[in-house]
């Protein structure tokens, strides 16, 4: 009202009195929905804490090992073989290559754990008694290769003493870290009484120290010296993976989207097309396992539990996310832009490629990269095309034997050896949300770079 | 229409098409083919699926003169439009029928190049809708898809010379590089209007060109079209009769898909002879 006199309270109306009744309604429920999704995102935000958390707390000491400080000496006597063969003048290279053969043949039938032994002892204090199978169980059972390869590569360390950094066992690891009971009496330990002492001692004394477990990264996965377990195999087939995965997924994706959404002409066919791409998504994973089991190894007999046939059946699930993304993206480019194209005589295809493509790039990009994260983590279609095999090898290419991060994720969870393994099923499941995590800030970034660009 | 009618039309635009030639071949005698074009459509009937969007339509639009296409929402106006450079071809379950003719040759000719078309004939539309690329790519693209321009230089030549043309280069010469989408509503739509003059059209059309800009701008416009008018010619679809007064010498009213009127501008809004004209120049209806 702008009168000039302000006019005297009005009595409400009967129709007032209606509204407020009915407003007083509306803004309890809106209260109500707005509490109610408060309390949703509280709980999943709860829930993500509680994991992350979780693995958090079992995952990060894995980072850190129990690594044995030991100066080993190659004592010709223990050693007991000749000093490596030299070419002598006149000899056949022939020859010289038998001979060295032969050294090599004999240093590797040595008893290296004597060496081992040997360097314990002169490690222990002055006096102490225990057993050279007590005293054994502290290094990881790998020791010996790891001595023996250093000598092998330099003989000249003969009669030398050397400084090693050695992993000591997974048990030793777990009573230094003190997740055994201590305790729990002799018969329910895992390690012998001597050893525990002798552990303590050598913990005390800077012998024993946790060191990052590099050997996490750098190592291949192993049963017999599981202290040396690492992800090196599992990260580098899941990245053969995705590079099959990127080579094919991307291009096939991105052009069937292009033809469906631009050029393909609309009628029942690819109707029925479209919706079969969007149930494609929904299909389980582990259906497009049988799928590559079935069509790629058996009927074209590629090898099994290699990252080619895991790239391929990966690739046939990403496919579906990047067709249904990049054709939502070329639906949202707005008619004004393909007009102002085709109105200046542009064919369909100029249109396409020189202003609907460059407008959706950072979309269909995000949507790349959301996909191949998907098919990182994925674990069930690998495991039926045999990619859940022990692999102790890095993967020389996409048709080695390999295994995956997440499914090697599996097979730690699942191992025999829990007090040890728990810790690094953790650390490699902290590996893999890293990776994750790296992709998805990837795919944020470039999206704003290339939007702000636009 | 009817017969007598149809007669009467020819007759009024061949009298305007030869006091427009005798005009132009006086301020520019080398284009003498040029003069000549001129669109005619027949019976043009345009269906949207089961929908019948206009009811054989049948006009002659004269070369360098501004033919204006006015009428109330939905009078198929645009739709018409349209059908000239075929941009309903790109709509789903749309039907041309009827015939199109520019220079007397079919427009809807199977063996006729729906590109080459679209090049002959220009087209800027309602909200202007610049490439989200640099002034200079949005003028240049025309000519660099249709290969109009032999070297850079010659490109450059192009691209200021459709600027000026549409009275935009003073505004951006210092900033070619930069966006098209970041200049103002009304510099968009010229910058529009260059891009389309850059690929050499002999036709422009125009939908609501106006329509989203504010009264300055469209007052530049409508400056423009009239300068543009003395080089090609301009059909324009628009909801205002004021402008249609103001840029046009001809002025077609449709009326629920049917070509109700059409001829001199200053007959249709002086004199019109149906009553449903009368009533939409009056603002009775619309």
């Amino acid at each position: 009202m702008t009168d000039q006199t302000a006019p005297a309270a009005k009595q409400p109306t009967q129709r007032t009195l209606q509204i407020r009744a009915s407003l007083r309604r509306r803004h309890l429920s809106e209260q109500i929905f707005r509490i109610m999704g408060i309390i949703a995102i509280c709980a999943a935000l709860g829930f993500v804490a509680l994991l992350f958390t979780d693995v958090l707390r079992k995952g990060i000491p894995a980072f850190h090992q129990a690594t044995l400080h030991l100066d080993i000496t190659f004592d010709p006597e223990i050693i007991g073989v000749d000093p490596a063969p030299v070419q002598i003048a006149g000899q056949s290279a022939a020859d010289f290559n038998a001979a060295q053969l032969a050294w090599q043949r004999n240093v590797a039938m040595l008893n290296w754990n004597n060496v081992i032994t040997a360097a314990m002892t002169e490690a222990a204090p002055e006096g102490f008694e225990i057993d050279s199978r007590a005293l054994l169980a502290i290094p990881e059972t790998n020791a010996r290769h790891v001595v023996r390869e250093a000598f092998v590569a330099d003989p000249s360390l003969l009669g030398q003493t050397h400084r090693f950094d050695l992993l000591a066992s997974a048990n030793v690891d777990n009573w230094v870290k003190g997740n055994i009971d201590r305790s729990l009496d002799d018969s329910r330990q895992q390690l012998p009484a001597d050893t525990r002492g002798l552990v303590d001692i050598l913990v005390e004394n800077g012998t024993i120290t946790q060191d990052f477990a590099w050997g996490l990264f750098t190592n291949v996965d192993s049963r017999a010296a599981p202290a040396s377990a690492g992800l090196a195999g599992a990260f580098m087939g899941s990245l053969y993976m995705m590079l099959v995965v990127i080579v094919l997924a991307v291009p096939i994706g991105v052009a069937s989207a292009i033809y469906l959404e631009e050029f393909a002409p609309k009628s029942r066919l690819t109707d029925l097309i479209e919706v079969n791409i969007n149930n494609l998504a929904a299909v389980p994973s582990i259906v497009f396992g049988l799928l590559g089991a079935a069509v790629f190894i058996n009927f074209f007999g590629l090898p099994r539990s290699a990252p080619l046939v895991g790239g391929l059946v990966l690739t046939l699930m990403t496919l579906p996310t990047i067709i249904i993304a990049t054709r939502a993206a070329l639906q949202a480019v707005s008619p004004a832009l393909r007009q102002a194209a085709l109105g200046l005589g542009a064919s369909k295809t100029q249109m396409v490629f020189h202003h609907v493509l460059p407008v959706t790039f950072p979309s269909i990009l995000t949507a790349t990269i959301i996909g191949v994260a998907q098919a990182l983590g994925e674990t069930a279609p690998l495991l039926l095309i045999g990619m859940n095999a022990f692999v102790a090898s890095i993967p020389g290419s996409p048709v080695d034997q390999a295994t995956a991060l997440p499914v090697q994720i599996f097979l730690w969870q699942g191992n025999e050896n829990r007090n040890f393994f728990e810790a690094r099923t953790s650390a490699a499941i902290m590996v893999l949300l890293g990776l994750m995590i790296l992709l998805n800030a990837v795919a944020i970034f470039l999206r704003t770079r290339l939007e702000r660009r636009a | 229409m009817t017969n007598t009618e149809n007669a009467k039309m020819d007759m009024v635009a061949s009298k305007i098409m030869t006091t427009q030639q005798s005009v132009s071949a006086a301020m520019n005698p080398i284009d003498s083919l040029e003069r000549q074009l001129r669109l005619t459509a027949r019976d043009v009937t345009v269906h949207y699926g089961a929908k019948q969007a206009l009811h054989g339509i049948s006009i002659d639009i004269p070369d360098r003169a501004v033919t204006s296409f006015i009428g109330p929402s939905g009078c198929g106006k645009s739709t018409f439009l349209r059908c000239i450079n075929r941009m309903n071809d790109t709509i789903e379950g749309a039907r041309v029928g009827g015939t199109i003719k520019l220079d007397g040759e079919d427009i809807y000719d199977p063996s006729l190049d729906v590109v080459e078309l679209r090049a002959r004939i220009g087209m800027v539309f309602q909200k202007p809708n610049p490439f989200p690329k640099s002034i200079f790519d949005n003028v240049a693209y025309g000519p660099r898809i249709h290969g109009l321009a032999k070297s850079k230089a010659d490109l450059e030549e192009i691209v200021v010379s459709s600027l000026r043309k549409a009275g935009l280069f003073e505004e951006v010469k210092d900033r070619l590089s930069e966006p098209g989408t970041g200049l103002s509503g009304g510099q968009q739509q010229r910058l529009c209007i260059a891009r389309a003059i850059a690929v050499g059209p002999e036709v422009i059309l125009m939908d609501e060109p106006c329509s989203a800009l504010d009264p300055i701008a469209t007052a530049i416009i409508e400056e423009l079209i009239d300068e543009l008018r003395e080089n090609y010619t301009i059909v324009i679809v628009t909801h205002s009769m004021q402008q249609a007064a103001r840029v046009s010498q001809k002025t077609a009213f449709f009326h629920l898909g049917n070509l109700i009127e059409h001829g001199d501008t200053e007959d249709i809004f002086t004199n019109p002879v149906n009553k449903q004209t009368q009533d939409y120049i009056m603002g009775r209806i619309g």
